[in-house]
């Protein structure tokens, strides 16, 4: 078997509520369980263990929360935009309930980025809320995923409110590029990436492997919870379907 | 790909590249009027207004630091280090990271005598992490006298 027919199944099996639900359960608790894992292990490595830095002393440690969110809460967002293309092209009902299931939980991650960011900004730049370029770009993140939830609420029509919501989730996806680059075409207050593709990371190796230790560790466990909000999605939705209904008949024997 | 699903990706590419061009001619916009922020330079050759609200910054001068006797009010002078300077004014609390040679953003009035009375001083750290031991390591790399 080929890699494109290889791939080309896994689109179709992904894309079939009943094939996912199966399968999506050792995935889940494979993830929880490393991502736990990994934030333990990262957060009391760089909370406790790695030296204070030189300016900022112990204040700089938030970024190992910090860091991992703001960036979390962007792949979410490139995810649901994909989500939404595969919707609107495929009509894949799976990609739709995605955007459901991530958007809540994309609103979470990039209200944990914007607090801790806050947090940070108030010993650091001596004030917690700037309007700044990469500040206001996260807010209007966060009102994305906002919007996201509210649209599907508003509209009745689950077909149009599938179809709306999945053009939104695409269209905002303009929103990234800025964030990423605000700090570059904006004199911020915000510092530059310390870390970036082809260059050599601005941040000592010290605090650079808690910091990558932490941040796969929320990328696991928040990839599982997500699995978790999917699967209750398709419960929601497939509820009087024969294979869940069998499914649910075998576990309560 | 079938013809209606080339079609509607096709339409919802074009709707996502129009968006992105509309944004980008905004901010393009944006970025030649709404330029609020003043460097050493501007301030010292006058190109900054007089008596309105702006945003300017500089580095902190070595040596230039001043707390006057009631203990908040603190005059210091914002540099480039390519010879253009101008003073600040300001009373308050400063934030943790002010120091000498650190990036500041200061936002207040230029007084008529050329000095920035600023009503916020805000400290911009770099992205540069390091514990204080390499720190040490790292000068006396790049100043072996």
């Amino acid at each position: 078997m080929g890699l494109g027919s290889w791939a080309k199944r896994a689109f179709h099996r992904t894309g079939s509520p009943r094939w996912f639900f199966a399968g999506s359960r050792r995935w889940m608790i494979g993830l929880y369980t490393l991502g736990i894992a990994l934030i333990l292990v990262g957060s009391i490595w760089g909370l406790g263990f790695v030296p204070p830095e030189r300016y900022q002393g112990d204040s700089f440690r938030i970024l190992f929360v910090h860091v991992p969110a703001a960036s979390l809460a962007q792949t979410m967002y490139i995810a649901i935009a994909v989500a939404g293309l595969v919707y609107l092209v495929w009509r894949m009902k799976m990609a739709e309930m995605l955007i459901a299931a991530a958007a809540p939980i994309g609103m979470a991650v990039t209200a944990a980025a914007l607090a801790t960011g806050i947090i940070w900004g108030m010993p650091t730049w001596g004030k917690g809320w700037v309007w700044d370029a990469r500040t206001v770009s996260t807010l209007v993140l966060l009102l994305l995923f906002f919007g996201l939830q509210a649209l599907r609420q508003a509209i009745a029509h689950p077909e149009r409110a599938a179809l709306a919501v999945s053009l939104l989730a695409v269209v905002g996806v303009v929103n990234i590029p800025i964030i990423k680059y605000s700090v570059e075409w904006f004199t911020t207050l915000h510092q530059p990436p310390s870390i970036e593709i082809g260059k050599r990371p601005t941040i000592a190796s010290v605090y650079l492997w808690p910091l990558a230790v932490n941040a796969l560790g929320y990328y696991c466990f928040v990839a599982g919870v997500v699995i978790a909000a999917l699967r209750v999605r398709i419960v929601e939705r497939e509820a009087n379907a024969e294979w869940l209904r069998s499914w649910l008949a075998k576990q309560e024997r | 790909m079938t013809p209606p699903r080339k079609q509607r990706l096709a339409a919802v590419l074009f709707v996502l590249g129009g968006t992105a061009v509309t944004l980008a001619l905004v901010l393009l916009a944006l970025e030649e009027n709404v330029n609020l922020f003043y460097e050493p330079a501007k301030v010292a050759s006058g190109q900054a207004p007089h008596g309105v609200d702006i945003r300017a910054g500089g580095m902190v001068a070595a040596g230039s630091v001043v707390h006057d006797d009631t203990g908040l009010g603190v005059r210091f002078v914002l540099t480039d280090y390519q010879g253009h300077n101008f003073q600040v004014a300001f009373t308050g609390i400063l934030p943790g990271m002010f120091r000498e040679g650190q990036g500041i953003l200061v936002t207040g009035q230029l007084a008529e005598d050329g000095t920035f009375q600023a009503q916020e001083v805000l400290a911009k750290h770099d992205e540069n992490y390091m514990p204080p031991e390499l720190h040490d390591i790292a000068q006396r790399a790049s100043d072996p006298g």
